[in-house]
């Protein structure tokens, strides 16, 4: 029984301001950076040993919060690539195929132990080089990433009640190219179903959130997995084409921008490569006027400016129902207000630092577009650190459907809000875009959920929520936000091949 | 898109037999004078939306056997006609892909009904394009066969792929497949009607609207079929057939930004690349089905409809403050 229908009558308050400006300010509560060892220089994890670079080159990963440098990483070109193949092609004829799946998945289960082990340490590099919140990195990133592994480990001797009728067998070696804005996330969601399912892994962390990725080479070295198994090289575009290119690899795993993703499928074109893309988004989060206003505003909160807006499931666009459009828009400013921008290691922090230089400018040219563009922008008023990549949260109202902060995916703290009167209109604005990772509907009414989340052509739909991810959950796209689906029991079928057992 | 420069079969000259005797059914006719009635022979048309036009290029060819008698005047569809097909597919789509799974999987039962009905029209045609009698009777029975086979995996395969999912929030959390929307197909070229029926049904049953492309040389049993689609309560635009060439038509299967997934059917190397390659423009979901042999088991299966899905997980939060305590 729906026990808040007993309190309809009590007429819903407009006027009430959230206070968040009181006396009480946050003292800093910053986490201790020694938790975390970083090494001054990493090389590449190929054959179960750190190896050094055979194009010699090596090149500086920062601090996005304060532009120091954290390290030098390796920079793995076409020859560093070859070897690590051969590596992985040799460990999985010699070994990995070989093994019995439930002893493979032993090995995958101590990986998501020592993960949870070295939580902290992970945690603390990740945000180091990454930027994110340590809250983020602490309580969602590495967490997820050891029952990420976890989950998959039980898969391992399980595949055959996955695919009924079928014998499914490993593709052989993946190459797996990952983003920036979950590195370790990342690599867990592409490693962990790989192994599970009998592959091996070449892996590439993005350039400039390389080291917790090379920290998960030491488990996996301390793990004792055989060698070659799983090895983890270091670079940039032209290490990950070196990968999509390597005529020895099966399957491709790609998570980026929908620009490089064509680019894969075209490469690897003529070739019997697989592919498993998990591209960019644009996410309609709907807001109709019966929802819980100030939930909703929190989920929105959430959902665009969660990890600085460097997911690519972010709810970028929102639509509000007109009979409260200005509340929504004004209780959002209200929240806007109260969100800490500033240091990712302390605690206190909600929005961290843009991962990059070269982001920021992105970001920033968007902020001039969608002005330019006849749209109204709103900030929060906050103070930015001086050194660093920090954008304060952004809203833009006004919003035409064929603005292009409406259309393009901007990857930051950047929201643009527009109205809508039916059902109808709305699903028809989510819709009308090339994406279609995910969205998200806000509504009391359970019949209207079910109408939206049938008809949002999106991979992941969060009703009265959003920005929800677990291992169990499978997650992938439609349309131009790529295809396969990595999480779940969905997030198997990309890394096997299934034979007719007749 | 009329193109004079694309060379349209024109009738040989030293053509042994006319079409029209090929429409025979007694002897009695072969001196050129009827000896009963005139037969009226059948003009072979394009399926588009529900409706039976001519290609709009004005172009046609003619099917012949490997005797090499003439069977019809077919078709020669144009980019136009392929562009008119997606239209109309993809205005089909919400209303297909709406439907109760239910009434998809009667629809697909109707089908195999009116099939059944005229398998001596389908039978015949098959021995004209080179089958033998005994050949064609075991293909129309399973193609028949299988319309029903995917009739009863319309409401069925969605139980078996989709998923309810423990996740570790407070959050109820499921995941189903939903058709992928618009699909380009191009029919396997050595059959005229198994091969036909075996890549549209489980496209359908799943809920997409597709436009397909029939085979080349042996033409006639997709046009028949469409008749047989259209009298068999199936939506017009939700199955759109073609007549015409791989090599004029391939590329634009391929790059159609209104198309979702692409099947092709052929062993044909450049082929298959220049469809990767021209899918990846809306990053289409290209499918190869160049090993299956239709005639057996492995030309039918759920993974098949699975093919042309895409996996939707939703979330609702749990209320989870405490009281109900009672029940375990």
């Amino acid at each position: 029984m729906n026990h808040k229908g007993i309190n309809m009558s009590i007429p819903r308050n407009n006027t009430l301001k959230l206070k968040f400006d009181s006396a009480r300010k946050y003292a800093p509560a910053p986490e201790s950076r020694a938790a975390a060892k970083i090494d001054p220089r990493y090389d590449l994890f190929i054959n179960g040993k750190f190896e050094k670079p055979l194009s010699k080159k090596y090149f500086d990963t920062i601090n996005p919060a304060n532009e120091e440098k954290l390290s030098e990483v390796a920079e793995a070109n076409a020859a560093d690539v070859d070897k690590a193949v051969s590596a992985a092609r040799n460990a999985y004829n010699k070994y990995w195929k070989k093994m019995p799946p439930k002893e493979r998945g032993k090995y995958i289960f101590r990986i998501a132990r020592m993960v949870q082990e070295r939580a902290r340490e992970l945690a603390v590099v990740e945000t180091l080089d990454c930027g994110k919140p340590i809250r983020e990195s602490r309580d969602f990133d590495i967490p997820v990433v050891g029952n990420h592994f976890f989950y998959y480990a039980g898969w391992a001797d399980k595949l055959e009640y996955a695919f009924p009728n079928r014998n499914a067998q490993p593709l052989g070696v993946a190459g797996q190219i990952i983003p920036w804005n979950f590195p370790l996330l990342m690599a867990a969601w592409k490693i962990a179903p790989a192994l599970a399912t009998g592959n091996t892994v070449v892996l590439k962390p993005a350039e400039t959130t390389p080291l917790s990725a090379l920290k998960l080479a030491e488990i996996i070295q301390e793990a004792d997995l055989p060698p070659g198994v799983v090895n983890i090289i270091t670079g940039a575009g032209a290490t990950g084409a070196a990968i999509v290119n390597h005529h020895d690899i099966n399957k491709i795993a790609f998570t980026g921008s929908t620009e490089v993703g064509k680019i894969i499928q075209r490469v690897i074109s003529g070739t019997n490569k697989k592919a498993t893309l998990e591209l960019g988004g644009k996410a309609a989060n709907i807001i109709f006027d019966d929802a819980p206003i100030d939930q909703a505003v929190e989920g929105v909160i959430n959902g665009i400016f969660f990890n600085q807006g460097h997911v690519c499931c972010a709810g970028s666009r929102l639509y509000v129902q007109e009979s409260v459009f200005k509340e929504v828009v004004r209780k959002i400013k209200d929240r806007l207000e109260t969100l800490i921008v500033g240091n990712p290691m302390d605690k206190n922090t909600d929005i961290g630092a843009i991962n990059s230089k070269q982001q920021l400018d992105t970001i920033h040219k968007y902020l001039k577009i969608g002005q330019k563009e006849g749209a109204e922008m709103y900030q929060s008023s906050c103070d930015l650190p001086t050194k660093g990549f920090y954008c304060r949260p952004t809203i833009f109202t006004n919003v035409a459907q064929s603005n292009r902060i409406a259309q393009e995916e901007i990857f930051g703290p950047v929201l643009a809000i527009q109205s809508f009167r039916t059902d109808d209109e709305v699903i028809e604005k989510a819709n009308n875009t090339p994406y279609g990772l995910s969205a998200g509907v806000w509504t009391d009414k359970g019949s209207k959920i079910f109408n939206m989340t049938t008809k949002l052509r999106a991979g992941v739909v969060w009703a009265n929520t959003f920005n929800q991810f677990d291992p169990t959950s499978p997650f992938g796209g439609y349309k131009e936000s790529g295809y396969g689906r990595e999480g779940g029991l969905h997030g198997l079928l990309p890394y096997l091949t299934l034979q007719s057992i007749s | 898109m009329a193109n004079s420069t694309i060379k349209t079969s024109s009738i040989s000259s030293n053509q042994k037999k006319s079409i029209k005797a090929i429409g025979k059914i007694d002897k009695e006719q072969s001196n050129g004078v009827p000896s009963k009635r005139l037969e009226i022979l059948k003009t072979y048309k394009i399926y588009i939306g529900g409706a039976f036009p001519r290609t709009e290029s004005g172009r046609y060819y003619i099917a012949e056997n490997s005797k090499g008698e003439k069977l019809a005047n077919v078709c020669l569809g144009s980019r136009k006609d392929f562009r008119e097909a997606v239209v109309a597919a993809r205005s089909a789509s919400g209303g297909w892909s709406g439907r109760a799974a239910f009434n998809r999987g009667q629809i697909l039962y109707r089908i195999a009904e009116m099939l059944e009905g005229r398998k001596a029209q389908f039978i015949d045609e098959l021995v004209k394009q080179d089958s033998s009698k005994q050949e064609a009777e075991n293909e129309v029975g399973l193609s028949i066969d299988r319309l029903i086979y995917y009739a009863g995996w319309c409401d069925k395969f969605q139980q078996l792929n989709s998923t309810v999912n423990p996740v570790a929030s407070s959050h109820f959390n499921f995941s189903v497949p939903e058709p992928t929307g618009v699909v380009s197909i191009i029919a396997p070229q050595d059959s005229s009607l198994l091969g036909l029926v075996s890549v549209i049904a489980p496209v359908i049953a799943g809920g997409n609207t597709c436009v397909v492309l029939a085979s080349y040389s042996r033409p006639l049993c997709a046009v028949t079929f469409a008749e047989v689609l259209n009298s068999s309560d199936v939506p017009g635009g939700v199955v759109n057939i073609l007549t015409g060439k791989i090599s004029e038509l391939a590329s634009y299967f391929a790059d159609h930004m209104d198309v979702n997934a692409l099947i092709f059917c052929e062993h044909q190397p450049d082929i298959k690349k220049m469809m990767q390659e021209k899918g990846s423009l809306n990053l289409k979901r290209v499918v190869f089905y160049d090993k299956i042999n239709w005639l057996t088991g492995d030309g039918q299966s759920p993974y098949l409809i699975m093919d042309t899905q895409e996996i939707k997980t939703t979330w609702h939060p749990i209320e989870n403050i405490g009281g109900g305590k009672s029940g375990y």
